[in-house]
């Protein structure tokens, strides 16, 4: 239990997707105009991070690891598709995007109004891809692994958040004419990343 | 007769290198940059730019996926479904990174060591897929190519631009080549550079600089 804590809060504040790996940028630069829209797409993120990262980990143990078949009989034991990863992620990922959007759209269609449009962004959205490879290369079990996916989605969510609280009030700040828009919002990132390093050395 | 139909085809087709597709290649090394104006594949940029060496082998690897996935998802654009797009597109473009994620394995093993999991995201790379969508579903296959191509070269631009900076001054060297000791100067590294900070103001300066240069202005 204390394990899974320390793994929150680790993929949360110290890994952070944006912060510490800048996975998810471009969505991360061009959606974070308005804490309202950012708020959507972050809720969507947790949620697709969350689902996506335990069924990666159940592909990656049972099916692509080398020996993972096993279970199958003895014939299969010595079988190595590890090369076949990236195209198996990557459509689980875009399956379970599509399948999500369809639910949404059936049962709560005031929640497909404010997620509908970001959810097929979410598909080629780096953090979710890269988070699954993080999980690959670190020997989680498939609690850790949901946790993992759940923290890196809220830290996600959180420093999107933050940044569009920011851009809202950049609006009333003098900014020289070709540093406005892109440029400004580079550095503003720069700055709240070293913020976030104070997280560092963090351990619970 | 077979002649003049001949004839009247080649004048309709463009010649190899028309203004139009010279522009195609031209255009997203500066007013049509990938990562300073259409702000795409950012991540990448960001992360394997504190040295030159990874920048330069990971520039080359989107360009070729860029490149050869346009032209793919080019000649087989008039047969997709609009529905199923962004998975056939994601297939393909995966097909191409396992092949180049397998040759860096083979080849350049400890840039591939040091690349760790960028090599793969060059699939949800926004460069490769924004190119698909905007470009090749609806051109033919050699001005994807040349789009392809272009994109590539633009994004590496400004890759070595940021390496450059970051592995001068973060750690005093160019290429692994310690260039202030070499001309005799002690110089310790400046460790905000090499942090993820460091990466995001410099890109931020390279907007400002570039846009001072060339008058584009953004609203807010």
């Amino acid at each position: 239990m204390e394990n899974l804590i320390s793994i929150g809060v680790r993929s949360i504040f110290i890994d952070n997707m944006i912060f510490a790996y800048f996975l998810g940028m471009c969505s991360y630069l061009a959606i974070s105009k308005k804490v309202k829209t950012a708020f959507g797409l972050g809720v969507a993120v947790i949620f697709v991070l969350g689902v996506t990262i335990p069924i990666n980990w159940l592909i990656q143990n049972y099916v692509l690891k080398e020996g993972a078949m096993a279970w199958l009989g003895a014939d299969f034991s010595s079988v190595d598709l590890n090369f076949l990863q990236f195209i198996v992620f990557i459509s689980v990922i875009a399956a379970v995007v599509q399948l999500t959007e369809m639910a949404i759209e059936k049962f709560s269609p005031a929640l497909y109004g404010t997620l509908g449009i970001f959810l097929p962004l979410i598909a080629v959205n780096c953090s979710i891809l890269g988070g699954a490879l993080f999980m690959v290369g670190r020997p989680y079990n498939l609690a850790e692994a949901t946790v993992y996916g759940f923290g890196s989605g809220i830290g996600w969510m959180l420093a999107i958040v933050a940044l569009a609280g920011v851009r809202e009030k950049m609006k009333y700040s003098n900014v020289p004419a070709p540093l406005r828009g892109l440029g400004i919002t580079f550095i503003l990132v720069g700055l709240m990343s070293l913020g976030f390093l104070s997280f560092m050395g963090f351990a619970l | 007769m077979s002649t003049a139909v001949a004839e009247v085809v080649e004048k309709k087709s463009e010649p190899l290198f028309s203004k139009k597709n010279r522009k195609l290649v031209s255009n997203p090394l500066d007013i049509d940059n990938p990562i300073t104006v259409q702000v795409l594949g950012i991540c990448s940029a960001l992360a394997v730019t504190t040295q030159m060496k990874p920048a330069l082998v990971m520039a080359i690897a989107l360009t070729v996926v860029t490149a050869s996935s346009n032209v793919i998802i080019s000649i087989m654009r008039n047969t997709i479904p609009s529905r199923i797009r962004i998975i056939v597109q994601l297939a393909v473009v995966s097909l191409w990174v396992i092949l180049v994620d397998q040759l860096l394995k083979a080849y350049v093993y400890d840039v591939w060591k040091q690349l760790s999991v960028f090599v793969g995201l060059i699939i949800t790379n926004c460069i490769v897929m924004g190119r698909l969508e905007a470009f090749a579903m609806g051109n033919k296959p050699f001005p994807s190519l040349l789009d392809g191509l272009g994109n590539g070269f633009g994004y590496g631009i400004i890759l070595l631009i940021v390496a450059f900076f970051r592995e001068l001054f973060g750690g005093g060297a160019i290429f692994g080549f310690k260039v202030f000791e070499a001309i005799g100067f002690h110089y310790k590294g400046n460790g905000l550079m090499l942090l993820p900070a460091g990466a995001c103001i410099i890109v931020g300066v390279i907007i400002w600089v570039q846009r001072t240069l060339n008058g584009y202005r953004e609203t807010h």
